[in-house]
Order: C-alpha cells, then structure tokens, then sequence
C-alpha cells in the first residue's frame, strides 16, 4: 500500500467525519462571539440527531430522495426553537450559562429518549433507509490528484459545511449584523450605547448556534450512525465546541479544526489498515483533539482569547 | 438578612416542585398517568429495605460528587471535570484493591487514598492551568473528562486485563462492600461508602467554615482582585480548590470500584455521576449538608425511576427531564426571586 493509496482512505473519511463537527462549531461561532457561552450544543445536537432520524423513518415513504434534507431542515428549526431555553434562561434571566447549559444537555437526551421509548416502545430507533447521496464535484473532481482526493464521491452536505463556513466567515467579519454581534460579545454597553439592541442580538445568535448544532446532529445520525439511541451523539457537540476554541473563535479557524479532529476521528478508526498506524495504540488518536484543544488554550499553539464579554450576562445600567 | 436567608431556601425548595409539577406535565401530555407514575417512582425509591438500600447506594457517590463541584464553586470554579476525576478516581482505587493484598485496614484507606491523589492529579492539571496562564477551567475540565474516559479504556484493556473488557475483581480486604448492610437490607448493593461521604460533607463544611485556609478559599471566590489586595496567594488558593475537588470526585470513583461494582469496566460513555453533581450541588446551595439533602432527593429520583417501566409504563428518562427542569429553575433564581419579591411587597 502507498502514499497515495493511504491518503485515498483517509481524506475522504476525515471530511465526512468532520461535516456535523463544522456545523456545530459554527453555530458556536455565532453564540459565544455574541459573548453567550454554549455549552449545550451536545444537546442541541442530540435533539438535532433525534429530530432527524425520527422524521426520516416517519416520512419516508412520502418524500423519497427529498426525505434527508426535509429532515435536515426540520432538526434546524426544531433545535433552534429548543435553544430558546438556553436563551430565555441565560439572556433573560441571568442564569449562569455554563449551568443552562449543562441543563440543556440533560434536558436534551432525556426528552428525546423518553419520546424514543414512547413512540417505538425501545430504546433505539430503527435504521434510516433513506440517506444522502454522494456526489463528485464537477469540474474539480478531474483535477489529478487532488480531485479523487478531496472532490469525489463525498456527500453533499459535507461540501456545504466548508462552503457555509466561507459564508459565516464574511456574515461575521463583513456585514453590519457581524460587527454588531462582535461588539456585543466584546463590550456590550457599548454596543448598548450606539443603539444595539444587546438582547436580542444574542437571541438571535443562540438560535442560530442552536439551528447549525440541529444541521449537525441530523447530519451525523443520517451519516454516520444512521439510527438515534443514547449513545448517537456521544461527545461530538463538545468536540465542536473543541473546535470553535482551537480555531480562536473564527469560523475559518474552526472549520479547519473540525477537519483536523475529524482527520484524528478518521484516523483512530481506519488507521488499523494502515500500515505503520496499526502500532499506534488507537487512545493517542482518540484523545488527540482534547489534548491539542487543552495545548491551545495554554498558548503553547499561539494565543486563543476568548470574546471579553463571554458569560457575563449584561444588565441594563450595571456597571 | 433573615428574609434573604429564607429566599435561598426557598429557591431550591420551589424549583424541586416546579421540576416535579412539570414531570406531571411532561407525562400528562404523553398519555401516562402521572399519579400511577409517581407513586412507582417512590415505591421504587423507597418502597422496601431492598430500594431503600440501593438509593442510599446511589446517594452515596452523588454526596461526593456534589461536594465536588460545591468546593470548586465556593472558590469561584466551576469544575465540570467531576466526571474525568471521578474515572480516574475509580480507576485509581481498582488497580491498587487488585494489585495488593494487605490486611485491611491498610488496604481499604489506600485504595481510597490513592483515588483522591488520582483525581487530585486530575483536577490539578485543569487548576494550574488557570493560575498560571487563565485559561478557562470549564473548557479544560470538559477536555479532561475525555481524555480520562479513553485513557482509563486503555489501561483497563492493556493493563488491568488480557485485552478484556473489565478488571478483575478486587480483594475482600480493599472492599468497602458488608454481608451486614447487605443482609438487612435484603441484598441490595448497599455498603459502607455512605459513612465515607457523610464524613466528606463533615470535613467540606469544617475546611470552608472553620479554617484559615478555608476563609481564604471563599474570599477568593467572593472577589479575586479584593483577596489579592489582602495578601492573599490567589493562584495557590486556585490551585488548591481544585486539588480538593479532584480529591472529593476521585473518592466518588473508589466508592463505584470499591463498593458499588468492585471492578471497572470499559466504558462507552459516561458514568453520569460526575454530571448529576453539578444539579446535586446547585440544588443543595453549594453547601455541605444542603448537598446531603439533594443528594438524597436525585438517587431517590434516579433509582426510584427503574420501577417506572414496570408499574406504570412510563420511561426512566422522564426522571432525566424533571432534573434537567429542576436545575433550569434553580439557575434560572432570578425569576423565582422576582415572583417571591412581588408577594412580598403585596403582602405588606
């Protein structure tokens, strides 16, 4: 087995593990650069992968192909309606975000898994028999080399997670609602002072972080485990969080990062084909990402700042 | 101040009736009955010596690990870590219960001491960091939590076994587990490990409220910069809240690897422990025996919830649902304050 052959495995393997890591970090993006920490995408996610699977098993006779992506929209818009809580309870009524949170995850696996048991009578639901499709790209999957690497035979919503990253990158950092929601996770009585509305900025960047963790739980029950039990989403929403922080913050930054966990998540499961993988005991990949998350924070790989305002709750008049 | 003092009692008190109101809620939506269910939940929890033995066995961890992020609170921390130091913990007082054989009344305490340094150590990593560079203790505790779940997977798997999937069992002499308590309770898995964690909550509260070292943990969470101004060392005071809470945490592992299971498997997730101290210690106040009483009230919820399925048909994880709410209302106090505030002012 050569070079190329190795890199034929895991490329295309990294980017489809690594498609719900980009969603859910980047809707970390948007909560946590709004100054609201989030904590609860895990949560976001597990409604997101349970919103999913659930519509796709219950609707797929009616819209065949479509079925996916109707589910995909519907765990959008079902998630960013649940991170309301994380909103109402963090924005509104100055509840400590780290702990909304970690409410959030509580809430979220145990609402979808009591429903689970309610409607199918166990504790996992069936196999999802409609996917998404894969596709090559026009055009740039002729490229030699590259093309069958990274452009062929990879599912679409893998794609639109590196495409949607460019697209937050210049939401956030080019348009008047980017500046806004920077400068109300820098400084929000600022912000406050030139006419922003603090509170609903970041209502609106909440659930939007709480739409991306709904993509990105659908995405990966649809993808990768393709049925929801208590163990579908297992870690991955704090992994995103992982990469939003190992990116510092910016959506670029954890697009790659979530390609880089996504690489070390690919690694860890196929590397037992790998020639001189097979040695490496599988535990260093796995903890990988954590332990570079942890390197990062400390600055041993360039300086990672929060946004200054990130968990405070801003009162009107307090100083 | 005595009005105020009486508000923080009732803070958790109707966040626990909010909680359980909306679980009736939750169930009525749902086509169950709540009262059927509820009545199994407290026969589950109570009903006889057997479910009586098995929630204080449940209780006994929650103790710990509530004094756990309780400690690390009062300093102005918040470690979600409990979870990694826990494993750790765990892991810690298996290997030395199946690598020794000594009389026990040395074998048992160092199990148990070697559990609170392993998750010291873990806990130490996570404080330090803070001191020295400010990085954020929830996001490295977060991390830690992962990398001790695959690190102890591995060591269960290369170590503690021939590629297993769980150690052996330990030694009788480093048990914790008691023929007495088990038979009065009509063989459940109650053991000793209670007496450890209410001994916990003594030493929490007399290290907190009767010591120097104690006064100046507080101080630097009531106000960093203030306790810095009065000389005191505010990285060490850092540091050291978050050894204890390692400490406490890793207890919490020995009493699962000592008493509850005797061994320590591979895991695929979580134990769910380390999380659940988090609602155990905001419900109890961050304080020593408040924590005892939350404790009691989320192991009744969580083994009590195991006779739902089979009296009453409803699922266990309604009970994941009502303390998800309860630990919503308690941090969401404000709202509670504001409505306790408005009767006040109207009754006056």
């Amino acid at each position: 087995m050569d070079f190329f052959n190795i890199l034929e495995i895991i490329i295309p393997s990294a980017i489809f593990f690594a498609a719900p890591l980009i969603f859910t970090a980047l809707g970390g993006v948007f909560s946590e650069r709004s100054g609201v920490v989030n904590i609860g995408l895990e949560g976001l996610m597990v409604i997101g992968a349970f919103v999913g699977v659930v519509f796709n098993l219950t609707f797929a006779d009616q819209f065949g192909d479509l079925t996916p992506w109707l589910a995909m929209l519907v765990a959008m818009v079902v998630a960013s309606l649940f991170s309301l809580l994380h909103a109402v309870a963090s924005i509104s009524l100055r509840a400590d975000q780290v702990v909304s949170g970690v409410a959030i995850n509580f809430l979220a696996l145990g609402l979808s898994l009591f429903l689970v048991k309610m409607m199918y009578g166990k504790g996992q639901t069936d196999q999802v028999e409609v996917g998404f499709d894969k596709i090559d790209i026009p055009i740039l999957s002729k490229i030699p080399i590259i093309g069958p690497l990274f452009f062929s035979n990879g599912y679409i919503p893998s794609y639109i997670a590196i495409v949607l990253a460019f697209i937050v990158w210049y939401v956030i950092y080019k348009t008047p609602f980017g500046l806004r929601l920077r400068s109300v996770g820098e400084h929000p009585m600022a912000a406050d002072t030139m006419g922003i509305n603090v509170a609903r900025m970041r209502y609106i960047a909440v659930m939007i972080s709480g739409a991306l963790a709904g993509i990105g739980g659908s995405i990966y029950a649809t993808i990768i485990s393709r049925d929801f039990s208590h163990a579908t989403i297992s870690g991955q929403g704090f992994m995103a969080l992982a990469a939003m922080i190992f990116g510092k913050w910016h959506p670029l930054g954890a697009m790659g990062a979530a390609l880089f966990f996504g690489f070390a998540q690919s690694l860890s499961i196929v590397g037992q084909a790998i020639p001189f993988l097979r040695d490496v005991p599988t535990v260093y990949l796995l903890i990988a990402p954590y332990v570079l998350t942890i390197l990062a924070l400390t600055g041993f790989i360039g300086r990672a700042d929060a946004p200054k305002a990130l968990g405070t709750p801003y009162i009107k008049g307090k100083r | 101040m005595n009005s105020n003092r009486l508000t923080n009692i009732m803070i958790p008190i109707f966040a626990v009736l909010l909680g359980i109101l909306a679980g009736a809620i939750v169930m009525i939506v749902s086509g169950y009955d709540p009262i059927a269910g509820y009545s199994a939940l407290l026969y589950g929890a109570f009903g006889d010596r057997y479910y009586i033995g098995e929630t204080i066995r449940q209780v006994t961890p929650y103790i710990l690990a509530g004094l756990a992020v309780a400690f690390a609170f009062r300093t102005g921390l918040f470690n979600i870590g409990v979870e990694g130091q826990l494993i750790v913990g765990w892991l810690a007082a298996v290997w030395v219960g199946v690598s020794f054989e000594l009389p026990k009344f040395i074998h048992l305490p160092l199990a148990i001491l070697a559990a609170a340094i392993a998750g010291a150590l873990w806990a130490f990593i996570p404080g330090i960091l803070k001191a020295r560079f400010k990085v954020h203790e929830v996001i490295v505790t977060i991390m830690m939590n992962y990398i001790a779940l695959h690190v102890s997977n591995a060591i269960i798997r290369s170590v503690l076994s021939d590629q297993g999937f769980k150690s052996e069992k330990i030694h009788a002499s480093a048990s914790l587990r008691s023929e007495f308590l088990q038979s009065i309770t009509d063989y459940s898995t109650l053991h000793y490990g209670i007496i450890i964690s209410l001994i916990g909550a003594v030493v929490m509260w007399f290290l907190l409220e009767k010591t120097t070292k104690g006064y100046e943990l507080r101080a630097v969470g009531f106000n960093q910069h203030a306790s810095h101004y009065a000389g005191m060392n505010v990285n060490r005071n850092i540091v050291l809240a978050m050894v204890i809470s390692g400490a406490f945490a890793g207890v919490a592992g020995a009493m699962e690897g000592l008493g509850t299971f005797e061994n320590i498997s591979v895991k695929a997730g979580f134990t769910g422990v380390g999380f659940d101290g988090i609602a155990v210690a905001l419900l109890g106040g961050n304080n020593a025996f408040g924590i005892i009483f939350a404790a009691i009230l989320f192991g009744a919820l969580k083994v009590g919830a195991l006779e739902m399925p089979s009296s009453a048909d409803v699922p266990t994880e309604l009970v994941d649902i009502v303390i998800a709410l309860i630990i919503f209302f308690v941090a969401s106090s404000y709202l509670i304050r504001l409505v306790l505030n408005r009767f006040k002012k109207e009754g006056k």
